[in-house]
Formats: C-alpha cells, structure tokens, sequence
C-alpha cells in the first residue's frame, strides 16, 4: 500500500469518526445534561424530590450502562431503523452512540452538580430565586468546569465505543485497523491509525482541558 | 419585626430506627424593628435550624413565624419568595458564586428580585461602596479574603433593600480583627438603615459587640432571653456568667459575698469608693469588670464586704444597682 493510498483511508476514517463521534456529542450533551439534572433534582432532598421517579431513573440509567457497548449497539438495531431509516452506516452508528453515552455522561452531571455546596444553593433559596433559576444559573453555571471536565471524558469515551462501529458498516478510524491491520494483517494500517487515534484524543483532552482552566475561578 | 411563637422543627424518624432528633423545641422569639438579636448557643443547640426556620429554609413542624406582620409558615411559591427578597441572609461559609466575580454576585441577587437590567449597573456600585469593596468589584470569590467574600455576602443580602437580615454564623469562620470589621459593618448597617438582626452565633464577642437583645440556646431550647442589660442582672444567667465570669471563693469568716451588677449610667457612677467612703467600710474586689457592650456600658463584681453587709447592699441597690449575696463553693 502506497502512503497516498494509506493517507486516503485515514482521511475518510477520521472524517467518519469525527463525523460520529462530533454528532453523539452533541446529542449525548443534550440528553446527558437534562437526564442528569433530573437525577438531581428528583433525589431525595432535592429540589423536585420525587422518590419514585428518582429510583426508576437511576435503575434505568444502570441497566443501560451494564450493557457492553457491542451488545447495546445490536440490540437498538429496530430503534435505530425507526430514528433514521436504516441500520447500517455511520448514521445508523450514531444511534447507539448516543444511547450509549446519555446515562454514561447523565452519571458524570449528577455528580458534578453535586459538587455545587448545598450552601451557595440554600443562598440562592433564601434570596427567592426559583427553581429554574437555582438549576440555570446556580447548579449548571457553578458545576461548568466539572461538566466540561466530563464532557471530555465522555468524548473520549465515544471515540473509543465508535472503533465498534464497523459492525454496523459505521467505517472510522477503528473499523479500519481492524479490517486492515488485523484482518488482512496490513501492520502499518494499524500503527497509522494508532496513532491517528492518539492524537486525537490527545486533541481533545487539551481542549477539554483549556475549557475547564478558563472556566474555574477558585 | 420577627415574631416565631411555639417553633418545633424534628428530623429523622421516618419509620426508620434512626431516632428522632428535636432540633428546634418550643421557641418563642420576637425580635424589635431595628432590634440586634442574638441567638448563643454551642453546636448541636439548634440554633442554626431555628435561623433556617425564619425564612422557611426548614418547614417547622409547629408553630408560626412572621416577619414584618407576614405569615409565612403557610406560604408556597411566589408569595414565598416574594416575602424572601425582604429576609436578607448571610452565611458562615460565606456561599457566594464562585463563577461570578463580586459584581456578577451582587447582581445576582438583583437578577432573582427581578431588578431591571439598566438599574442592576448602579445598584451594584451602590451596594459595592455600601460595604466597602468598590475596587475588587471585577474580582471572583476565589481571590478574596474571608472578610472581603463576607462584605460581598453582606452587599447581595442587602440588594433587594430588606428590613430583616439573618446572620449565620457570619464571623466564625473569620480571625479576630476580620470578625470586629464585619461586626462593626453589621452595627453601622444596621444603624444607618434602621435594619434588624437575628444572629446566630458560638461566639460570646458577638454578642458583646453588637447585641442589643439575646438568648441562650441549649437543647432546642431558650434557656433565658431578653435585652441584654436586663439578662446581665439575673445572678443564675449564663450570659452574664459568660460576659462577667465571676471567681469561685472559699468561705470568708467575719464577712459576706456580694455580687453586684451596672448598667447603663449606673455604670459609670464611682459606686465602690462612694459606698466605701459614705459608709467607712473597707470594700474588697474579688473579680469582675466593665465593659462596652453594644447594649451600653455594663459591669459586674464579686465584693467581700464586712458583717453581713445589710448597709452596703442597701447603699448599692438605691444607686441602681443589682445586688445578690453569692454562694461560697466549697
């Protein structure tokens, strides 16, 4: 294999598991935040305490993240055809990348907005503030740098849950070192991608990492 | 301006073994406009729930709390916070934003009172200048000392223009000289703006320093309250036992002990050398002292006075002050 032909694969791997990856992000963001602030809130002692609502969210957020990652990405197969339409590609990938990740990055919010000092909560009570001014402009803003501090990990995490992707014909970097390096034995395939990979992640660790120094002020 | 009458707050017990535990225990409390009020007591007294009771941070499980003639034990959601923007509270670990810098924290306060944008600016450079701290304006909590974050704390429980501020345990976490610039911030605010306290507190200096009126706290209860001049002249009042400790002392043959309580200008009436000069008797200090309190000049002494002292003890009370015969301890 000529490097022109190797760069060529690495190129479209790397735009599939941006493309992937950079989708569930933001999806998972989305979901992620709202689920774990529901976690919180219903809690017992919380600002919408609801015992039962809290306990059935918690069991479903562990079930889902017991699942291996492989597993999951077969078993939402008829979801993933209801949502966009077909069950193979790197769309069809980003389904249950998304599932994967929601209660994964749900669990990370939980426990940053738990880090917020029921204090500086109390002061924003006894001040009159209303809920959603407590969980906008108490909870999400103070818990910043430990959200964003998650949201990396999760990322991070997602890259490496999207290397599993070739078996829904996702493509990315993982699928091809594996169908590359590991099946057609191609050596330097796989170290390329490697490092690909490396750097990546590398990338986004110290995005995530410039983020959460620009936004904490302790 | 604050009444709390038969106030009871328990935790814990939800069916469980855990045994309940009675925080707050029948209290009744009035506080006086423009009253300081402060509550001693040690940690674990209760204290801190009765103050978390005032604006409804804590539900009590009986009795009423009003604030300036407002009922709020019955009140839910907007009246509820409507009646918190005129209850300033202040806090030990001083629980300001962190993400916001002292300007931005200020403004918050006036961003939940539904303070218009335009206004936010000037109010937030008049509360700023009110506690001192016009220059760190830009600064975030994280770059300010213990008594600059408290001076923030104190600006944002002032936005919403309240007659009532709860204090608690502002100072503790602060050293001595922070804690007497705090305090003396507390008395002026309090007498520039006609402001009433209720203040928590472990610490007896607080009392001393800017109390008008206190209780003692033990066991969710009020073991005595009251103006503190008045407290002073109870002999069994642990307040003035605090304030004044007076020495213990052995049996004195051929002569009795006397405790003897000042206030106010009886105070400063040369009350030892008149009564020993009228009545040619030698009078001897075994301990005591006077101070300035914020309830006014006070004092308080243990005397041996000869016989069994009927001429002095009268002599000290028809110049005001208060006289008991103490006890010896074996």
């Amino acid at each position: 294999m000529t490097w022109s032909e190797l760069s060529d694969l690495l190129l479209v791997g790397l735009q599939e598991t941006a493309w992937m990856v950079g989708v569930s992000t933001v999806l998972t963001a989305i979901g992620g935040l709202l689920l774990g602030v529901l976690l919180v809130l219903t809690a017992p002692g919380g600002l919408l305490a609801a015992p039962v609502v809290s306990s059935v969210l918690g069991f479903v957020v562990n079930v889902a993240r017991s699942l291996p990652f492989i597993i999951l990405l077969v078993a939402v197969i008829p979801f993933t055809r209801a949502v966009v339409g077909t069950t193979i590609g790197t769309d069809a990938a980003i389904v249950p990348l998304t599932i994967g990740a929601i209660p994964f990055f749900a669990r990370i919010v939980e426990a940053a907005l738990r880090e917020v000092p029921p204090d500086v909560v109390a002061a924003a009570t006894a001040m009159g503030a209303t809920r959603t001014q407590i969980v906008g402009k108490v909870l999400l803003r103070e818990a910043r740098p430990g959200l964003v501090a998650g949201l990396t990990i999760t990322v991070i995490a997602l890259v490496g849950y999207s290397a599993m992707a070739g078996v829904v014909g996702g493509g990315g970097l993982g699928d091809l070192a594996i169908r590359y390096g590991y099946q057609r034995f191609e050596t330097e395939v796989m170290v390329a991608t490697v490092v690909v990979l490396v750097v990546f992640v590398q990338l986004i660790q110290m995005a995530g990492d410039v983020l959460v120094r620009r936004l904490s002020h302790k | 301006m604050i009444e709390i009458k038969g106030l009871r707050k328990t935790y814990g017990a939800k069916g469980r073994r855990d045994p309940q535990v009675v925080a707050v225990d029948g209290v009744d409390l009035s506080v006086g406009e423009g009253d300081v009020f402060g509550v001693l007591g040690r940690s674990g007294a209760g204290k801190s729930t009765l103050l978390r009771c005032v604006n409804m941070l804590e539900r009590p499980d009986a009795g009423t709390v009003s604030v300036g003639g407002v009922e709020l034990t019955t009140l839910n959601g907007r009246r509820l916070r409507a009646a918190r923007h005129g209850i300033g509270m202040i806090h030990q670990h001083f629980a300001l934003l962190s993400s916001r810098t002292v300007a931005g924290n200020v403004a918050f306060a006036l961003e939940v009172t539904g303070v218009p944008r335009a206004e936010r600016r000037t109010r937030v450079a008049e509360l700023l200048d009110l506690v001192g701290l016009s220059e760190r304006a830009g600064a975030y909590p994280g770059q300010l000392s213990g008594g600059q974050k408290q001076r923030v704390g104190i600006a944002r429980a002032l936005a919403a223009r309240p007659k009532v501020l709860l204090s608690d345990e502002a100072t503790s976490a602060l050293d001595p000289e922070t804690t007497d610039s705090i305090l003396r911030l507390l008395l002026d605010l309090n007498r520039r703006l006609g402001l009433t306290i209720l203040l928590i507190t472990h610490e007896m200096t607080v009392v001393k320093r800017i109390c008008r009126s206190a209780a003692v706290m033990r066991d969710g209860r009020f073991v005595e309250s009251g103006a503190v001049t008045d407290l002073l002249h109870r002999p069994e009042s642990e307040l003035a036992r605090d304030l004044f400790p007076l020495d213990p002392f052995a049996e004195l043959p051929g002569q009795t002990v006397v405790d003897v309580s000042v206030s106010g200008e009886d105070a400063d009436i040369p009350l030892l050398t008149e009564v020993a000069r009228t009545l040619d008797v030698d009078v001897r200090v075994l301990s005591g002292s006077v101070e300035t309190l914020a309830a006014g000049r006070a004092g308080r002494w243990r005397l041996a006075v000869p016989g069994d002292g009927a001429a002095v003890i009268h002599h000290l009370r028809s110049r005001g002050a208060v006289v008991a015969v103490a006890e010896a301890s074996s």
